[in-house]
Parts: C-alpha cells; structure tokens; sequence
C-alpha cells in the first residue's frame, strides 16, 4: 500500500506538471498581450516594457514557466509586487491580487456545493438503487427507473431556474442560494446552500440509482450470493453484506470522478445560482486572460482530480482484496 | 432405495418445478419422485439442462420463488420443505442440509476470508463466538486437508489453488455436520488427480458423519466411484433408476446405454470407437411429444405404432429399479447387446 501511494502520488505530481506546462503554452499560443491590456490607451513601448517587467512576463515562456514552476515551492520576487510567499502562484493580470489567496477565498464554497451535494446524492441515488434492485420487475423498480432516466435528462440550468422561480419566488420555502462560511453560522450555511445541493442532487441522483441498481442486480445473480443463501444467511444479510460489497467498486470509481469533477469547479450550477466559487472563478479568468488565475485553477482542478483517482484506487483494494497494490 | 426397512430420510415425491419466462412455461423438472436413506448416496446423472441442479436448488428453496411454480412434495426428515417459511428453511440451510457447487471460485465470496466464511455458517447455527468459529474453521480445513490451516484461515478464495478452494467450500458446507449433503458437480472443475482426492474426501467424510448425499453429475465414471443409487434424469423426468451396479452393468434405458457408449472404457479394446448421442438436449420450453428423448433414440422404430412419439412412458419401478421406455423389456437386453457389439466391429 505505501509502495502503491509514493508512486502513485509521483505519477500524479508528473500529470499535474504536464497538464500545467501544456495550460501555459496553450496560452501562449493565443495572440493576446496581457500587458497591452494593461497598459490603456496611451500606451508606449517604454510604459509597454515596465508592466511586462512587473508581470513578469518579459521573459521566454520557458523561463517564466519556470518561474512559475519555483515559485510553488520557493516563493518569487515580482519586480511590480514584491515578494511573493510560497506557494506562489503569481498575481492576477485582471486585478493584480495574489491567485493563491483568491482561490482559498473561493474553494470553501466549492468544498461546501460539492460534499453538500454528494451527501445527498450518494445517500437518495444509492438508496433508491437498492430499493430497485430489491424489488426487480416491481413497481417500485419500474418508478425508479423511469425518475432517473428522467433526472439525468434534466439540465441544471434549466431546473435551477425553474427551482428558484418556485421554490424561493413564489412559494418562498428556500431562501436564495447565497454562502455563508460554516463556521460562521452553520445554519445559514446549510439554508443558503440548500437550493444548489438539492438540484444538483436530481442531475447526480440519477447516474447513481441506475448504477446502483444494475450492479446490485449483477451482483445478486452471482453464484456466491446463492452459497450465501445455501448457508442459511437471511436475504437482508445477502443484500448488504454480501451484494453491497461487490457493488460498491464501480459506484466508488464514478464517486471519485464526480466529486474531482465538482472541486474543479461546477461552472454552470455556480452561474446559475450567482455564487463565487472556483467554477465562475475559471470562467471570469478565461474571458479576461488571466493566465495565473486560469493556471492556478486549471492545476487544482487537475489536481482534485488526480487525488481523487488515488483514492478511488486505495479504496477499491480495501473493498476488494483481489485487488493488490504494489 | 435400496433397504425398504429404512424410513427414507430425504422423500422427493412427483416434483414439478416450472418457470415462467417471457417466452412461456419452461418445464424443468416434471414429475420427478427419489427417496434417499441416511448415509446413503444417490447419483443424479444427466446432461445440461436436464433438471439436475434445478431440483437440488428447490431441495434447499433457492429457486427465484416469484417466477417459480413448485407442485409435489420434499420431505426430509419429516418435515415438508415446499411448505416451510423462509425463516424455517434459513434454518435448515447450512445446517441440516448443505450444498458444494460446481465453480469453487465463483461460488466464494471474493471479499471475504476463507476462516470467515467457514465461521459464518457455524455461528449464524450454533451461536458461538467469533473465536469459536475461527476455531472451528481452522479445524474444519484441517480436516478436509488444507496444510497449515492456522495460516490459510485468513486468505482469501483467490489465495487458494483449485483443490483446495473446493476443500474449503466442502468444509464450510459441513461445518454444521449437515445430515444431508447436495453436491452439485464438485469434480467437475478439478484435474482428475484433484478429482480422485475430493471424492475420497467425501467419502471419509460421509463414513464419519453418516451424511446423505445427493451427487449430481454428468461423468458416469464418478457415479460408480461414489454413488449407491442412480438417477438418470432426462429433459425433467426421471428415465432410469436402481442401484449403480443395476443401471451401470444393466441400462435399461436407451439413454442410459447412450451415455455408456460414449464414454471410453479403460478395460475394454483401445480401438472402440466412442460414440456420442445424437442430436441436443430437448427444449424444455416446448419438449418433443411423446417420450422426450424419441427424436435422439436409435431404437424408436422397433417400437410398434409410433408409441415414441404419440405417448409419454410411464416409468415402472419394482424394488427401486425402474425405466421409462416404450420397448418390451425382453427386447432390450438383445437389442441393446446388438448395439453394444456393433461398436465393437
């Protein structure tokens, strides 16, 4: 398992270095001038050259790139705003505040959309597969069947709205979606946030019921379910102890993939419902070329990503002993 | 079967077990009646699809009950198992009857130790504590021959070689010293060396306990191995039964003599051919009219009046021995002779 985990963060720390090396050539391969979009109207070729300076962007790509790259772990001297504290991700070219800053500002709320909504999700779409599962061919079956192929046809931007012109418009049973942080005030936390998970939930839900559902269903006809059975163990303890089990693994794995997915940022939901987190975050830096702020999100979303596919791995090996990790 | 003096101990009487599926009633078992004595084993020959298993599985209530309907009657013991509740049979299963399947692999849990799920069967029966039932998992694998079974408690199947994977299924199947014992084609998966030592297994072990056992196989050679009586089953029925010796030295039934002629006799000349029975196993969603093997057997014209196909036979059974087939009795052993010599030339 150790062997396992130093190679595995090894390989990601590589993607991450990959991913973040391609992002920065990408952008430079748009012909855009950060500094030109700095400098305004009256624009000369000296004032030109100073905010390059300052920016730090008067240098070839691989030098800044390798500036970039240092100063994660060392820390960097910017000519325009001093020194930099590792880890540095350098400063925004929109409005020149340190990235590392702004996205811990913006992460707890995007922590906040994506646990919130992956409790409710894993909790109804888990559970409501079981129920299918339990009761194939039923009615219960067919219903939760028929939702889900409903919900994962369903957009959150279109439910969203819908959400809030009833929910918080009309009727006035959920206050707007809005953040406060959970230390401050863990009820307004959960009121403010409670709209976003709960459409969230329908659009995942889905994916979850049907995955559920048909890996129990598999996993039910298997042959050590029945010697489970042919040993007198109760139906129930077949179900969750013995089904459950051998479940579970696909269901981790998406788990895993949908959870790096929401960290990295769940651009439309957090439009949808105006909140500030690292999805608007990577939007706004994209349309004003913010090559920091869009490298700093772009390797956290990477990252998020990347660890999650770890964990995903260990667990899966914890779940399945067939599954050896070296 | 055999000693009429002993209360059977496990009575299957006119089973009829059929599913509905989507393309209509598939007949598996129809009509099928055995008795079994304590410490006494039956073999169940027949090919695939011929109701085998499908009866083992209703003998312990695993058939999916809501596509299934069951007439007839099981009794083991005294007690009617096609009436019991699932809580009563949950206690029978594992305890008073257990069951060895075919694919030792597949039919282990893969998540779970071997030590857990020997200990599992025997404290959901006895109550005992989780040490008691390491225990006795450790005891049970070294009695079935596992080597070092203070160690090989805690691995998982996949840890495990074929053999003994089918060694640790028998012990957790006997964990509870079971009175009767299904074994659905335990060998079938093994190389026959492992085969040999499995059914010695068995055979010490029934000696020990005075298990009864229900074999279920394809391979006549394990039936003389191990079998007292035989049941030859085809598309759902019954067509053959009697002692080994009776039905192995004597078939009575075409189909019988049709699995002896294809199977190669290690005393007899090399250079017999083998030779297979025509044809496939009927659909039991719509079997052949008549007698359900007619469209394979090779004696259907000395049968007068179209009897083969226009009338089921009535299987007869004096002393425990019995055939259902549509030919004179005083013809077969000539014809049957007839056939076994041609083979030879």
């Amino acid at each position: 398992m150790f062997r396992f985990l130093v190679r595995r963060v090894f390989g990601a720390l590589v993607i991450l270095l990959i991913i973040s090396a391609i992002t920065f050539w990408l952008f430079y391969a748009v012909p855009r001038d950060p500094a030109m979009m700095s400098c305004g109207k009256n624009c000369t070729p000296e004032n030109l050259e100073q905010i390059r300076k300052n920016l730090g962007i008067d240098e070839s790509i691989v030098m800044q790139y390798w500036h970039w790259l240092s100063g994660i772990f060392a820390g960097r001297d910017y000519a325009g705003y001093g020194n930099c504290e590792a880890p540095c991700l350098g400063y925004s070219f929109a409005n020149n505040q340190p990235v590392y800053g702004t996205i811990m500002d913006r992460l707890p709320l995007t922590l906040s959309l994506a646990f919130g909504a992956a409790i409710f999700f894993l909790i109804i779409g888990i559970g409501a597969g079981m129920l299918a599962a339990s009761k194939q061919g039923k009615f219960l079956d067919k219903f939760a069947s028929s939702v889900s192929l409903l919900g994962s046809s369903l957009q959150i931007y279109f439910v969203g709205y819908i959400a809030m012109f009833f929910l918080v418009g009309e009727l006035g049973i959920l206050s707007q979606p809005s953040y406060t942080p959970l230390t401050d005030d863990p009820a307004a936390w959960v009121s403010g946030l409670l709209l976003p998970w709960l459409v969230l939930s329908i659009i995942f839900t889905a994916n979850y019921t049907r995955m559920t559902r048909s890996q129990m269903v598999e996993q039910l006809s298997e042959d050590y379910v029945r010697t489970a059975r042919a040993k007198g163990l109760s139906k129930r303890n077949v179900f969750f102890r013995f089904a459950w089990r051998g479940a579970m693994g696909p269901i981790v794995t998406i788990f895993g993939v949908d959870l790096g997915v929401l960290i990295g940022g769940a651009i439309i939901t957090e439009t949808t419902f105006s909140l500030q987190g690292i999805g608007r975050l990577a939007i706004e830096s994209v349309f004003k070329s913010d090559l920091p702020m869009l490298l700093g999100v772009t390797v956290l979303a990477a990252g998020a990503i990347v660890i999650f596919n770890i964990v995903v791995d260990a667990v899966y090996a914890l779940i399945d002993p067939r599954i050896r990790l070296a | 079967m055999t000693s009429t003096e002993q209360q059977p101990f496990l009575s299957v009487r006119d089973l009829k077990v059929h599913f509905s599926t989507e393309d209509g009633i598939v007949k598996a078992v129809d009509g099928l009646s055995f008795d079994l004595a304590k410490g006494k084993t039956l073999g169940i020959v027949g090919e695939s699809g011929s109701g085998k298993s499908v009866t083992n599985l209703t003998i312990l209530g695993l058939h999916d009950r809501d596509h299934t309907s069951i007439e007839g009657e099981i009794v083991l013991d005294d007690k009617d198992l096609l009436t019991a509740t699932e809580r009563e049979l949950e206690r029978l299963r594992g305890n008073k009857m257990a069951m060895i399947f075919q694919d030792a692999l597949a039919s282990l849990s893969p998540y779970h130790t071997i030590g857990k799920q020997i200990g599992e069967t025997y404290r959901k029966h006895t109550g005992a504590s989780k040490k008691e039932a390491r225990a006795r998992a450790i005891e049970m694998l070294r009695r079935v021959g596992i080597p070092q079974p203070e160690m090989r408690v805690d691995d998982y199947p996949h840890q495990f070689s074929g053999g003994m994977r089918q060694r640790a299924m028998i012990a957790m199947a006997l964990v509870c010293d079971p009175e009767l014992l299904i074994a659905d084609e335990p060998t079938t998966a093994l190389d026959v060396t492992v085969q040999a030592q499995i059914m010695d297994l068995l055979k010490d072990l029934q000696q020990e306990f005075g298990t009864a056992i229900v074999f279920i196989t394809h391979d006549l050679g394990v039936i003389a191995d191990i079998a007292d009586d035989v049941l030859v089953m085809y598309g759902g029925r019954c067509v053959e039964r009697g002692t080994k010796e009776e039905v192995l030295r004597d078939p009575q039934h075409p189909y019988t003599l049709g699995l002896m002629s294809s199977m190669p006799s290690l005393d007899g000349p090399v250079d017999v051919p083998l030779e297979p029975i025509p044809g496939s196993p009927p659909s039991l969603l719509n079997p052949p009219t008549g007698c359900r093997f007619h469209p394979r057997c090779a004696f259907v014209e000395k049968v007068e009046g179209g009897l083969c196909s226009s009338e089921q036979p009535v299987l007869t059974v004096l002393e425990g021995r019995g055939s259902a087939c549509h030919l004179p009795k005083e013809q077969r052993k000539e014809l049957f002779a007839d056939s076994v010599a041609s083979r030879h030339n």
